[in-house]
């Protein structure tokens, strides 16, 4: 990983060890999004139903609703803090190429967020009465869905960084950018539920990931250049 | 600086907003009674003259405001980020102003299409909303119209919030159709096919000439109200500029 990293660019592991360590570091509540997603599901049975059965039939679309919430929540923070100290300008202004810090950022905030909520959701999984072979195609969707949703995620929250804590704004640029990966998220384990073939939403979610890995650092970084007065 | 060609002067003439407003100017006595003649004609033909449908009686005729709207709602979208993109490759500042301009009157019609499709629905289907993969994106659509207008409106400088919204008209542009197909296969999972929207029956001509007459009257019509809203936002842009104070000095005295 590392090998490719520094053939690609030297920078590239360097920001992402540099955000990673800063989200750990401070207490800045970088948790809070995987809380939130752990007590948010508790809400539905309380709520809803306790009965496995009906769980079990919402669960893909709770599952991947929370998941789409708490990275709706955590992602303004992945520029915010260093538009605040001044970082960003001087990323902005260094002579190498934005993209890469930026893509860098993506990576870290989808280490901190997605990678532990996907991990964490066999749990839930098993609180909702989630049949045992819908757990793989669980984890691989909700892997390559949360880091389409810090992908696509970074591209808003860039166009928003300079009104500081625009957390509303934010939710409603976003939301319609993420329905379609939530469709083909739920899609992918609701099938796999229901013993139906999942491999076709789970490629095309593979195939939308592909392609905003190369686009949205880049317009990340354009976003960014025009709304910091570049 | 490079010499242009005469092919290209006048894209380049029209950046300038004084160009814009002077000649929109003497479009107006034109555009404004061809539109309304144009809709007056439609809506009496399509609420009057046509005859009632055969299935549906007298409440089809909702498609004389309903189908034009949609219309022009999605056209509307790709006018928006056109205009965005025009502004972001060349620097035009007009095309800026039209994109700006564009936004409020597409969430307008969107909400238009929203509004009378549900209309139409109750006695049609027996329901207001239907969670069909057309009505869907639609929806869809209005949040990214009302997206647009809201970070135009929440960036102090004009210039950044120009830019910033162009661009996120532009990755909304990539993403409609993506949005367009995942609802769509959405539906076809989730819904049975019972009611049958995309197949288009085949319409009477009686009742094709007067959605004819709608939707060119809404398409001048959106024109018109592109132009207005443009046309203010320019006097709102320009007004330290001498040719706006003449204008406004000029309008005094008279």
């Amino acid at each position: 990983m590392s090998n490719i990293a520094r053939s690609t660019h030297p920078g590239l592991m360097a920001y992402v060890r540099r955000d990673v360590s800063l989200s750990i570091r401070s207490n800045s509540g970088a948790y809070a999004p995987l809380l939130f997603f752990c007590m948010v599901c508790t809400l539905v049975p309380i709520s809803i139903s306790p009965n496995p059965q009906k769980l079990a039939e919402l669960a893909p679309g709770i599952i991947w609703i929370m998941a789409l919430l708490a990275s709706l929540l955590s992602i303004e923070r992945i520029f915010v803090f260093d538009y605040e100290d001044g970082s960003l300008e001087q990323m902005l202004i260094a002579p190498n190429m934005m993209a890469f810090p930026v893509l860098g950022k993506i990576i870290a905030h989808w280490l901190v967020t997605g990678l532990p909520l996907t991990f964490l959701s066999p749990a839930i999984g098993l609180m909702f009465a989630l049949p045992n072979n819908a757990y793989g195609p669980m984890i691989l969707s909700l892997a390559a869905g949360t880091a389409y949703l810090s992908l696509v995620g970074a591209v808003i929250a860039s166009l928003t960084v300079s009104l500081g804590r625009g957390g509303f704004l934010i939710s409603l640029l976003a939301v319609p950018l993420y329905m379609p990966i939530l469709v083909f998220g739920t899609s992918t384990v609701t099938y796999a539920v229901a013993k139906m073939p999942w491999s076709a939403p789970l490629a095309t979610m593979g195939a939308m990931l592909a392609i905003a890995l190369v686009l949205c650092p880049l317009l990340a970084s354009w976003a960014l250049r025009v709304t910091n007065g570049g | 600086m490079r010499k242009l060609g005469r092919k290209w002067r006048w894209f380049h003439r029209m950046g300038s907003p004084r160009w814009f407003y002077e000649i929109t100017g003497g479009w107006l006595p034109w555009l404004i009674p061809l539109a309304f003649s144009l809709l007056a004609i439609g809506l009496f033909w399509g609420l009057f003259l046509a005859p009632p449908d055969a299935r549906q009686g007298q409440s089809y005729r909702i498609i004389f405001v309903h189908v034009p709207a949609s219309f022009l709602a999605l056209v509307g979208y790709y006018v928006l980020a056109i205009a965005g993109a025009v502004g972001l490759i060349w620097r035009i500042k007009m095309s800026f102003i039209l994109m700006k301009a564009a936004a409020p009157i597409g969430a307008a019609l969107t909400f238009i299409a929203l509004f009378t499709g549900a209309i139409w629905g109750k006695p049609t289907w027996g329901t207001y909303w239907v969670w069909d993969a057309r009505i869907t994106s639609m929806l869809i659509l209005l949040f990214l119209y009302l997206g647009v207008m809201a970070l135009q409106r929440a960036l102090v400088s004009t210039d950044t919030a120009f830019k910033a919204s162009a661009i996120l008209a532009l990755v909304g542009t990539v993403n409609i159709p993506i949005i367009y197909k995942s609802v769509d296969w959405w539906y076809t999972l989730h819904q049975p096919a019972t009611l049958k929207l995309t197949s288009s029956s085949t319409m009477h001509i009686e009742m094709l000439q007067p959605l004819f007459f709608m939707i060119c009257g809404f398409y001048l019509f959106y024109m018109l109200v592109l132009i207005l809203f443009a046309r203010l936002e320019i006097l709102q842009r320009e007004k330290s500029s001498r040719w706006v104070r003449s204008l406004v000095s000029e309008d005094c005295v008279i």
